[in-house]
């Protein structure tokens, strides 16, 4: 088996080449993976089809046109992003130029999930091609359909001087962790995102890690239950559950509980019908393996199974599952579902919700379902997770300017949009001196022999001052002025 | 006994004391007090660890703090506040902010070369994001650790923020413990062992540290500025700065002008026997002068000045010509002492392949005129930062992040940069249950159909937002002034009217 040595060491040979540097070969690039998505676009719905069972519509939608979104979005900023950004003086520096130099890493490594194999490959190389990076990019091998279509494209469409695929499972992988990257971003499970973040400290290589954890629900009694229900259970079995910011599990009040469940009943039943394993619209469990492990969870539960539990190894199906009568021990709450089980805890209310959530590690998501103000504040201000949504679920993936990232255990930096820009860049600082004599002067005391006399006169020039800023009101009143002005002499003229 | 008080401080913060903004105002103005009314003591420290000068102790660690905390305190406000994002279609009603969270219980390993700089330094801004701190100084600059374990429990909250001391056993159990961030400034080496403890909580880690910063002084340099600038940032702290210029890079010409021009200031400077000079300070232990000494002696180039004394734990400042840059003795670790070695090359291209077969240096520094030369050597090596025309002085620019990249560090600080680094950037969503916003949202629910695809796509196409929408405000105050404008025309000409209107005040 190759060390992949051979290969890394070619794109860093490019790299110090200086290819990947000019703003035109990353626009060509980023041009070139959307003319991949536009034109190939059957051979990844089918891919999805076999690696998912993915509705032509998810595919679509969560994987094709979200990259496609990315790159427009890229395309549209990069000059701005990577040019030079002038920052404010101070004092000492007033003759001088300080400015932040936008650089890329160089060669980056971006390991890709299953459970949207395409998007978490794409949407994390977009901005590392964007910031003028190299990149090895490694889909994960449970998707192999999707991970095969890749390898075949990318030759025919990217600079495979800069950028590759290279596919493979654990050992590969291994192998490729022992070479020297300069940035690795890696989405995963917590546990194995502590193995690369223990392979990428031997060369002290930053990483980004987009893990998961158990994003809790809380469903307040006076939330809209029809709408709320509706939310809650798209962002739980859409792709069957699969998805690292899927609602893990359900806090709320016995009352709320009573009043929540019929209502799920019925909204599964016109979306996915009686019988989901006939749905066109419902995905399957990516393998046998997770859904034998789904099964002997939910065989473990002391809970009630209040609506599906229906489960096929073999066709790797298994119906959306809603299990009341949970507690904290239970087997659905001990490690991320990331499958149709939705566990639901009773409480007494958004204090108790608080205490367990902060009893656990932080989530990298969290979601509450209320009309009150005060109870967002509640939650929002006391725990803490990568994101918080209010009265909906995943949606928060839409808004391209909120970063999107964990905390703790569900992981570390964040990125899409210009979050993802600045994941892959060097944000190197330039202090360019002015030579003149004013300037040498007024900097004459930093040198010896050094006089005490100097030294009050040194804390005023060096003294952090608040730099006045003009605020909008004057900007206004400025302009109305001006307006009274013009206003009064043109009126005087046309007299 | 450290996993004790890393448990206070996670009791003191889940006990939310730290949330209220108004609290941290209270302790960064304590900070203040403490740094303002111990000056003296600090000073005294400092003089004891390291011989620090009076005017290097207050100019470059007290007073250097002093303004880091008022650079936090006036734009406090600004930082803390939730900042708003750009939204698309698909959220038009909705909010979508970000809200600064702390990140818990976070970890300061100070250093020992600005024990006070770099141990206080990163403090400001993670009490600002509302953090609790165990703040470790450096054991080999103890004076100035015995004074902050002193003074830190007489003016900050007890609980929240402790100072820990000791040496490497105890920073071994303490790397033991969970933290939600560490803060580490110091060499590479430790750097990562401390990369490596964070490993198991998967903590987040910022680490500020070294390398070989190399100086390339290019024909056309301003000589006289240069070699002050130089031999200034080579001798303060007796060479021992993390970004201190580690070695020169330098045609023979330049090289003939350099060396007899910087042994005169190092003479107008220090005098003839700067070991007597007050302005000096001191290599901080018996283990680091030996190191540099036996670089020093070992060296095959040619050596000015290199008079050492270990009883006194002084080093000369000294020049080294004839360096080779791949075997010589000087040029295997950073230096980190008063020994400047400078290499000569044929031009710029030689000294840009040199740095680039090493690794990424915490800082570049380039003397010249040219622009050319500036921007190969900015766009063609990479470096944590890099100053054209002088060098040390970019740490005090509080708006230029501070940092490492590579080897030499990750993360950056100083500024706003410390504030972000210490808290967690939460994206918030917040959407309502109005029947608008459900339809715009409903088309994403099962049963789909390539319809429902192609109006969810036109909703959450990437649009630019008009750029002129942010000057309506301006354009509706100009029509105002606009309507002023006329209606004071008429009043001043029409003396009825202004009679009638304004005849009681005039």
């Amino acid at each position: 088996m190759s060390d992949f040595s051979a290969e890394v060491n070619n794109l860093r040979n490019s790299f110090k080449e200086g290819v990947t540097k000019p703003i035109k070969w990353r626009v060509a690039q980023l041009k070139a993976l959307d003319r991949m998505l536009v034109e190939n676009e059957d051979k990844f719905i089918e891919a999805l089809k076999q690696d998912l069972n993915k509705p032509v519509q998810d595919t679509v939608m969560a994987e094709i046109e979200f990259v496609k979104n990315d790159i427009i979005s890229l395309l549209r900023n990069i000059d701005k992003w990577a040019a030079n950004q002038p920052v404010s003086k101070s004092l000492v520096t007033l003759l001088d130029k300080p400015y932040i130099h936008p650089e890329p890493y160089g060669v980056v490594l971006i390991i890709g999930a299953w459970n949207f194999p395409l998007q978490l490959c794409l949407a994390p190389l977009t901005p590392a091609i964007a910031a003028g990076n190299c990149a090895v990019v490694k889909p994960s091998e449970i998707a192999p359909a999707t991970a095969k279509v890749l390898e075949d494209l990318f030759p025919k469409y990217m600079d495979s001087k800069c950028i590759k695929v290279i596919n493979g499972g654990v050992p590969e992988t291994t192998e490729l962790l022992k070479q020297k990257f300069d940035y690795i971003f890696y989405t995963g499970s917590t546990m194995v995102g502590k193995i690369i973040a223990s392979a990428a400290s031997k060369h002290l290589t930053p990483c980004t890690l987009e893990l998961g954890g158990k994003s809790p629900a809380f469903v307040d009694g006076c939330a809209n239950l029809e709408m709320a229900a509706k939310r809650l259970l798209w962002g739980k079995f859409n792709n069957a559950g699969q998805i690292c910011v899927a609602p893990d599990y359900v806090l709320c009040t016995q009352e709320t509980q009573d009043k929540l469940l019929p209502v799920m009943k019925k909204v599964l039943n016109e979306w996915y019908t009686e019988k989901p394993e006939q749905s066109d619209f419902y995905c399957r469990i990516v393998s046998k393996r997770h859904a034998e492990r789904l099964n002997t969870m939910l065989e473990n539960t002391k809970g009630k199974i209040e609506l599906g539990g229906q489960v096929d190894i073999d066709s790797k199906f298994f119906a959306p599952t809603v299990v009341t009568g949970v507690d904290l021990e239970d087997s659905t709450m001990q490690e991320e579902i990331f499958g149709p089980i939705l566990p639901m805890i009773t409480l007494k209310g958004v204090d108790e919700a608080i205490e367990i959530i902060n009893s656990r590690d932080k989530p990298l998501a969290m979601y509450v379902f209320t009309e009150k103000d005060s109870v967002v504040k509640k939650l929002r201000d006391n725990t803490s997770s990568g994101g918080f949504t209010v009265n909906d679920t995943i949606f928060q993936l839409a808004v391209e300017e909120l970063p999107f990232g964990g905390v703790g255990a569900s992981g570390m930096g964040s990125y899409h949009g210009k979050a993802g820009f600045d994941t892959f860049t060097h944000y190197k600082p330039v202090l360019e001196k002015d030579l003149s004599w004013i300037g040498e002067k007024m900097a004459f005391f930093r040198y010896p022999p050094y006089d005490a006399k100097n030294i009050s006169l040194i804390k005023a020039l060096l003294k952090n001052r608040e730099m006045p800023s003009v605020p909008a009101f004057l900007r206004y009143l400025f302009v109305m002025a001006l307006g009274a002005v013009i206003g009064f002499v043109c009126t005087k003229y046309i007299k | 006994m450290e996993a004790q008080e890393v448990e206070i401080c996670r009791k003191a913060f889940n006990s939310g004391i730290t949330r209220p903004l108004e609290w941290r105002r209270q302790q960064l103005d304590n900070l203040f007090r403490m740094m303002d009314e111990n000056s003296a003591t600090f000073v005294k420290a400092l003089a004891e660890d390291l011989r620090k000068p009076e005017q290097e102790a207050l100019c470059m660690e007290v007073d250097y703090v002093k303004n880091m905390i008022r650079g936090v305190t006036n734009h406090f406000d600004e930082w803390t506040k939730d900042e708003y994002v750009e939204k698309n279609f698909l959220t038009l009603l909705d909010e979508t902010f970000i809200h600064h969270d702390p990140l818990g219980v976070v970890l300061i390993m100070g250093a020992w070369n600005y024990p006070v700089q770099l141990t206080f330094g990163p403090l400001p801004g993670a009490i600002a994001a509302g953090n609790c701190v165990i703040i470790k100084p450096s054991e080999i600059s103890d004076a100035v650790s015995r004074a902050m374990a002193e003074l830190v429990p007489k003016y900050l909250h007890p609980e929240c923020f402790r100072v820990v001391e000791g040496g490497i056993p105890e920073t071994t159990r303490l790397l033991q413990c969970k933290f939600d961030h560490i803060f580490y400034t110091g060499s590479t080496r430790v750097g990562q062992i401390v990369r490596e403890a964070s490993n198991k909580f998967l903590t987040p880690v910022t680490l500020e540290l070294g390398g070989k910063s190399p100086t390339y002084i290019c024909e056309s340099a301003d000589m006289d500025l240069t070699v002050k600038r130089l031999i200034w940032a080579k001798c303060i702290n007796l060479g021992q700065t993390c970004v201190a210029p580690d070695y020169v890079l330098c045609s023979e010409s330049v090289q003939k002008v350099l060396v007899p021009k910087a042994l005169e200031l190092i003479k107008e400077w220090y005098g003839e026997n700067p070991q007597k000079s007050p302005d000096l300070c001191r290599i901080v232990n018996r283990r680091n002068f030996d190191r540099l000494s036996a670089m020093l002696d070992k060296t095959r180039g040619k050596v000015y000045g290199g008079a050492t004394d270990p009883d006194d734990c002084y080093i000369q400042p000294t020049l080294v010509t004839g360096v080779d840059y791949k075997g010589d003795s000087l040029m295997q670790e950073e230096i980190f002492g008063p020994i400047l070695p400078i290499i000569t090359v044929k031009d710029k291209e030689e000294a840009i392949d040199l740095i680039n077969s090493g690794e990424k240096p915490l800082t570049l520094y380039v003397f010249t005129k040219k622009k050319d030369v500036m921007d190969a050597f900015k766009l063609k090596t990479s470096s944590g930062s890099a100053v054209i025309n002088d060098a040390i002085v970019h740490l005090s620019v509080e708006t230029l992040p501070f940092g490492g990249v590579g080897q030499s560090g990750m993360g950056q600080y100083h500024g706003k940069y410390t504030f972000q680094e210490f808290s967690h950037q939460k994206s918030i969503l917040v959407r309502d249950f109005s029947a608008f916003g459900e339809y715009l949202g409903s088309i994403r629910y099962p049963p789909y159909s390539m319809d429902k695809v192609k109006r969810t796509q036109f909703l959450i196409k990437n649009r630019k937002t008009p750029g002129f929408l942010s000057y309506i405000p301006h354009f509706a105050w100009f029509l105002v002034g606009i309507a002023c404008g006329v209606g004071g025309y008429y009043l001043a000409n029409n003396r009825e009217l202004t009679r009638k209107y304004l005849g009681d005040y005039l």
